[in-house]
């Protein structure tokens, strides 16, 4: 059992190598720079599987709120971009010039007292870690303590989406509404829309990935990662045998959110805009799909189907529109009905196996020969 | 932000919004009571349900066109035709995806979470296929247009009233056949201690069939009823699955008293409110106040006492 358990992790090893490979060399040489930032798009969601990895395959809490992370990440970014793109030369036709176009369209005359921070790109970075950590951790603490878990908080999570959403799309003066914050230009200066600039940020958007995907492996791996599992099968035993789950539980939520908030946070960069569309039910729940068609107990199978079922997504919906909702609704009946654990699953189940069995006949074969 | 209005001018209003949130209310209540009856007897989330009603909606819409066409003088009482038809349909379906699909999940609650998803992506793009994306609306029966006045400014519409009373009725049947029958019997021996029913010779997955069926039944009667007030869309079953599931929590699952309770308490307070803020804040509201709630008592208002 032991050696079977290193031998997974020597795996996951390789694997996140492998995928390290293709993010970082293949698909840059290979592809142009409007397909790259597309490939950098869908690594952002990946970021919020490797999230639910950690809290779903490996803790049990399926949250249906990931997008609010995200969401929330994004925005905090967005706002310090939209700030840096409202200087009052730029912004001088407005009837208030220095505050974003949207407030001044909504006859606001100053800008709102939360959006002051961003104005600062320390406090705004931060606050892309800390906003989502601390509501994830206000909602784990006031849930988890009071042991509400499973179906109840999956609900509850969608409907924080659904809150969220509505007070974004509702409050359109200090959030810009259902366009969300658009017309993003610089960072300190430096001009986020060129191809260099692209280049660059794919570049960051990876590594920060393979960090979340190492840091993620190290928690999976340590003997915090064995009472998360413990948790997760038998929580009434981990409770009886000293440990209080719900602090577990807070913290892999707590460190899941501020996964999907810097994958949040590099999407505003890489696409240049952030709107409701990205954070509600609807994407929330898809960003589950992601985890479980890529394996939700594996970091590398979520990386690898947040990649392909996004990429599934752009290709279908291109050529035929129509046809992607069967697609991804006949995805998720299957998925869930014949490869519970995903497309990982389906490699260390099925294929793995058969490589283990070819490779061992192979290597016996020259001590069957001489006996002959 | 009250003063401007008299005091009969008030009462006039919280009367109207009242009413109104009645009207929510039945809807709520029709959808919450299927889901109420799935999810506590099984655990079963059932995200599709939403569809489900859409269907009842799609089929009422095509009865009244049937209607319309051939028998334009039977047209007053084509809606109750329209909702056998909506409820066998959507009942129909209901049976077949337990037995294609449900049942292999029984053992795993949030999976049914993500495969119903799938079914109703599915079923969402198959409306649009087949009906176009536009919503389409059905012509009201002569008899159900107009309103009644109640005194003073308060005007009540008879489509809203009729929907009320048709709640009152499911509601009532409901009610009757999980008290009175012996499918009722079953379902709340299963509910309170599966196994032991199992053992007592309840055939329990026959149990789980028939129950699924009819809450998704209900939800076709609720689609049948939604017609009534409103127009129907693809994606409007999306819409409403997030605050029913929300009615249901928050009424304890496994309650129906609890389910009614919670329907009424969340469509009063939305829609008194939406009238001195905008709909969206009102609704933000409203949920935020749910979830506190729920984080005080996570069980939901009315908890039956079960052993596990």
């Amino acid at each position: 059992m032991y050696e079977a358990l290193t031998n997974d992790r020597k795996l996951e090893l390789i694997g996140i190598a492998a995928i390290a490979l293709l993010i970082v060399v293949a698909l840059p040489l290979s592809l142009d720079i409007f397909r790259l930032n597309l490939i950098g798009k869908y690594l952002t969601y990946a970021f919020v599987a490797v999230g639910l990895v950690l809290c779903w395959g490996h803790t049990g809490i399926l949250s249906l709120g990931q997008g609010v992370f995200f969401g929330l990440g994004g925005y905090c970014i967005a706002m310090y971009l939209k700030l840096e793109a409202s200087t009052p030369e730029a912004t001088s036709i407005q009837s208030t010039p220095g505050i974003p176009d949207f407030m001044d369209w909504n006859q606001l005359t100053a800008l709102p007292f939360f959006w002051v921070p961003f104005k600062s790109l320390p406090l705004a970075l931060t606050a892309v870690i800390l906003v989502p950590t601390l509501i994830a951790f206000i909602l784990g603490y006031a849930l988890f303590k009071r042991r509400v878990g499973g179906v109840y908080f999956a609900i509850i999570t969608q409907a924080l989406a659904a809150v969220l959403t509505i007070l974004i799309i509702g409050r359109q003066d200090f959030t810009g509404g259902i366009n969300g914050i658009t017309d993003l230009r610089t960072l300190m200066g430096w001009d986020i829309r060129t191809d260099s600039a692209k280049y660059i940020l794919y570049f960051v958007c990876c590594f920060l990935l393979l960090g979340s995907m190492l840091l993620a492996r190290q928690v999976v791996s340590s003997k915090l990662g064995r009472i998360l599992i413990a948790v997760r099968d038998k929580e009434e035993r981990v409770r009886f045998s000293g440990y209080d789950p719900a602090h577990f539980k807070i913290f892999v939520f707590c460190l899941a959110s501020a996964i999907a908030a810097v994958g949040g946070a590099m999407f505003t960069l890489q696409v240049g805009f952030m709107s409701p569309s990205f954070i509600g039910i609807v994407p929330s729940i898809e960003m589950v799909i992601l985890c479980a068609v890529g394996g939700r107990h594996s970091l590398i199978g979520a990386v690898a189907g947040a990649l392909l079922v996004n990429w599934g997504k752009t290709l279908f919906s291109e050529s035929f529109p129509e046809l992607w909702l069967f697609a991804m609704g006949g995805l998720f009946i299957g998925v869930v009905l014949a490869f519970p654990r995903g497309l990982a699953g389906l490699f260390t189940d099925q294929l793995l196996p058969l490589f283990q069995r070819r490779l061992a006949v192979k290597q016996a074969d020259p001590t069957t020969v001489p006996a002959e | 932000m009250l003063s401007e209005y008299s005091l009969g001018d008030l009462g006039a209003i919280f009367a109207m919004q009242a009413f109104a949130g009645l009207i929510l209310f039945s809807v709520y209540l029709l959808m919450a009571l299927g889901l109420a009856i799935i999810f506590g007897q099984m655990n079963v989330i059932n995200m599709a349900h939403g569809e489900f009603m859409i269907l009842g909606a799609y089929a009422t819409y095509l009865c009244s066109h049937i209607f319309q066409t051939y028998a334009p003088g039977l047209y007053g009482g084509y809606f109750f035709v329209a909702m056998v038809f909506a409820f066998l349909l959507s009942g129909g379906l209901g049976l077949l995806v337990e037995w294609l699909l449900i049942r292999h999940l029984y053992t795993r609650p949030l999976d049914t979470l993500l495969a119903t998803w799938g079914l109703s992506l599915i079923l969402q793009q198959s409306f649009r296929s087949i009906f176009g994306a536009r919503e389409v609306g059905v012509e009201l029966p002569g008899w159900m247009m107009g309103s009644l006045p109640l005194g003073g400014a308060v005007e009540v519409q008879i489509n809203g009233l009729f929907v009320m009373a048709l709640t009152l009725f499911i509601t009532g049947m409901v009610a009757l056949l999980l008290f009175r029958s012996r499918w009722g019997l079953h379902v709340r021996a299963v509910l309170s201690n599966r196994v032991m029913a199992d053992a007592a010779g309840i055939n329990t997955q026959r149990v789980d069939r028939l129950t699924f069926g009819l809450g998704c039944g209900i939800a076709g009667i609720a689609g049948a009823a939604f017609t009534m007030i409103g127009s129907t869309g693809p994606t409007a079953g999306q819409l409403y699955i997030v605050d029913t599931f929300l009615v249901v929590v928050f009424g304890g699952a496994q309650s129906l008293l609890g389910t009614v309770f919670s329907a009424l308490s969340i469509s009063q307070s939305q829609s008194v409110m939406e009238f001195f803020m905008s709909g969206s804040m009102a609704k933000v509201i409203t949920l935020l106040f749910v979830i506190g709630l729920l984080m005080l008592r996570p069980q939901g208002l009315f908890v039956l006492k079960i052993r596990r």
